[in-house]
């Protein structure tokens, strides 16, 4: 589904290479995990991939379903079926998160040459998926992410996933800032998504997010490059012995 | 010739020339004839507004004191007048003068509607306290000579007085007909304690317009005003609101300006009485050919009482946006809660934002904050939009319009301030298929 092949990536501003050569494939059906330590690249890595600006591709390709990502606009990397949840989801003052879902869910429907969905359906579906994240109709109500603690942010991704229903998602340290019990909701809900059609890629830093979404391959990243592939034991290597035994195994 | 005689020399030559453009009214009452023979004295000694003075700084006077006024072309368009859908007390002006014909009959319960010319008539008439007076107070510490120059001269307007809750908005609409048209409307809003009235303004006018409203706001009273600037885009404006606010009074001001070559917006506001309340608010977008300034002189002189300044300003293709916002805390005061905050989204680099705030705090106990930002429209929130699914244009305009809402925000009544928002949405969405 996920397909990158040899990626460079440096910041646009600096000339500073970020990602020197990223080999990553992932299929339908799949959940992949990439861990490492600070400044490996892992997020930018997320960011490449959902189109923020700020980044040159210097070199190596992404394709979604074979179809170049790397040249498309944000907007049509999620109508294509990318979804990226947010490190830090972002405060929208005076958008209130329904209306922004359902514009981006019409939007997205729209690009696809589907027919855009009603108010009342909408509301239907929102209401159905919002309940099993325990998200209330108060925070529906709500500007985006205005006020919400950290687990209400990281919730309402996970909302936004479920009823946007994209093939692609990637999770860019969707475990940090969240308490035990905010980890499993959130758990839940993405293993709620898991489909045949539809594939994760979930960035990391610790091993525990993944005691419950379990991943099929585990991937290490150090300085812009993936250095170690392997099963979910690999995540227990890391709780283990940490990132620092891994890369002098692989160094 | 000194070099002050020199400033003012060609500022008393537009007060003379203005002066002589607007006939002198005839057959008033005597409270009438002295209170616009002050204005005019007022206007003719410290001259007409001139673009060296202190609060002209950042507007050029210019077009609204030229004589004859400057052409503007009529806004053709068939959408339905703003606020259309509200039930409400029509009182119709073309191009500056009152259309019975085209007027619903003042009848409203607790409200007496009036003709300016009327009232000025009258010998005794509640109107008498008021008329010029709030006014000529609020020519201190900064002059204010338009507002003069319409206290002088101004034969068309309404007299309200509520002394009950009005039951629906007395709406105040004025049709821009001629290329040419200067109008000159005053209006004198009395509410007695314990009344409440919504006041709606909306449309262009005129080519040019001088509007100046004197508001008292007794005891426990409540005024509500949501105006409408009219969209045609050559129109110039000077606006004026002075309001004298009583014990527990409720005072709120929301201004949408759309388009206009020159708009010049005066709020001045004095709390003589405890535990008052007064918002003013604006949202104004401008694309091109557009300057707008917003003025407001907000006096704490009881305590206890809350203002509010939100005002909030798009500009686009070298439109200009101006703020020039005060607070004075006199030092009895206490306990006085004053709020600023003037904000510009700026959609290009051509266009500006001027800002001037000013706190001036004589009183120890009192919580005044001001803030005032520029900016572009957020990159990381825009990223997050289009990361969903939103395309860039689409959520641009969702970023412009949720910039606006905090000022919007302050029209209580929600059906007026969705109808606001559903003319900043055709109006942002105009500007995407351009």
């Amino acid at each position: 589904m996920l397909k990158i092949e040899n990626l460079h990536v440096s910041l646009e501003e600096e000339a500073k290479a970020i990602l020197k050569g990223v080999d990553l494939e992932v299929r339908a059906g799949e959940v992949h995990a990439i861990m490492g330590p600070n400044g490996s690249g892992k997020s930018t890595l997320s960011y490449v991939l959902a189109g923020r600006d700020g980044y040159e591709v210097t070199e190596g390709s992404a394709t979604l379903d074979g179809a170049d990502l790397l040249g498309l606009e944000p907007e049509e990397r999620a109508a294509a079926g990318l979804f990226l949840a947010f490190q830090y989801p972002v405060e929208i003052p005076g958008v209130g998160n329904m209306t922004f879902l359902r514009t981006a869910l019409n939007a997205q429907r729209k690009a696809r040459g589907e027919e855009e969905l009603n108010a009342a359906d909408f509301l239907r579906l929102v209401r159905e998926k919002a309940k099993a994240l325990d998200v209330d109709a108060d925070m529906l109500k709500r500007p985006v992410n205005v006020g919400f603690s950290g687990g209400e942010k990281k919730r309402n991704e996970i909302l936004q996933m479920a009823v946007l229903e994209p093939r692609m998602c990637i999770l860019d340290e969707t475990d940090s800032g969240l308490d035990v019990d905010a980890m499993k909701l959130v758990a839940a809900g993405v293993n709620a998504l898991r489909a045949q059609d539809r594939a994760f890629l979930v960035i990391t830093h610790y091993q525990r997010l993944l005691d419950h979404i379990v991943p099929d391959v585990v991937h290490i990243m150090a300085d812009g490059r993936i250095v170690q592939s392997g099963g979910p034991e690999l995540a227990l290597e890391v709780e283990t012995n940490g990132y620092a035994g891994i890369l002098k195994s692989v160094a | 010739m000194t070099a002050v005689d020199r400033r003012l020399a060609p500022k008393l030559d537009a007060a003379a020339a203005l002066l002589a453009a607007w006939p002198e009214p005839r057959g008033e009452a005597g409270w009438a004839q002295v209170a616009r023979a002050r204005a005019e004295r007022r206007l003719a000694e410290r001259g007409a507004p001139g673009r060296r003075d202190e609060y002209w700084r950042f507007t050029d006077p210019t077009g609204l004191v030229a004589q004859p006024a400057p052409a503007a072309a009529v806004l053709v368009t068939d959408e339905a007048q703003v606020f259309d859908g509200v039930d409400q007390l029509r009182l119709v002006f073309v191009d500056g003068v009152f259309a019975p014909e085209l007027s619903d009959k003042p009848d409203l319960a607790g409200v007496e509607i009036q003709s300016l010319a009327e009232a000025v008539r009258t010998d005794i008439h509640w109107a008498r306290e008021l008329f010029g007076a709030l006014e000529a107070s609020g020519q201190t510490p900064v002059d204010r000579p338009l507002a003069s120059l319409n206290t002088a001269r101004a034969v068309e307007g309404v007299a309200i007085r509520v002394t009950g809750r009005a039951t629906r908005p007395v709406s105040l609409v004025y049709v821009h007909r001629s290329e040419t048209s200067d109008a000159m409307l005053r209006h004198l809003v009395r509410l007695e304690a314990g009344a409440d009235l919504t006041l709606l303004e909306t449309g262009a006018a005129a080519a040019r317009l001088n509007v100046a409203m004197e508001v008292e706001v007794a005891d426990g009273a409540a005024f509500h005003h949501v105006r409408a600037q009219g969209r045609d885009h050559e129109r110039r404006a000077a606006t004026a609101i002075f309001a004298r606010l009583g014990r527990e009074s409720r005072f709120k001001s929301f201004t949408l300006t759309a388009n206009g070559r020159l708009t010049r917006n005066e709020c001045v506001l004095e709390f003589t009485g405890d535990d008052a309340i007064a918002h003013v608010a604006g949202a104004s977008v401008g694309d091109g050919d557009f300057h707008h300034d917003d003025t407001v002189f907000v006096t704490h002189g009881a305590e206890r009482c809350e203002s509010r300044q939100v005002f909030k300003k798009v500009l686009k293709n070298g439109a200009v946006g101006v703020f020039q916002g005060k607070i004075l805390v006199k030092p009895a005061a206490q306990k006085t809660d004053g709020y600023q905050i003037s904000q510009a989204l700026l959609l290009d680099e051509a266009s500006q934002f001027l800002a001037k705030p000013e706190l001036e705090i004589y009183a120890d106990d009192v919580k005044c904050s001001h803030g005032s930002t520029v900016g572009a429209v957020d990159p990381t929130a825009l990223f997050y939009l289009t990361s969903r699914g939103v395309p860039r244009a689409e959520a641009e305009a969702l970023l412009v319009l949720a910039f606006l809402d905090e000022a919007i925000a302050e029209i209580e009544d929600e059906g007026l301030a969705d109808d606001v928002r559903a003319r900043l949405a055709a109006w942002v969405a105009r500007r995407r298929r351009a």
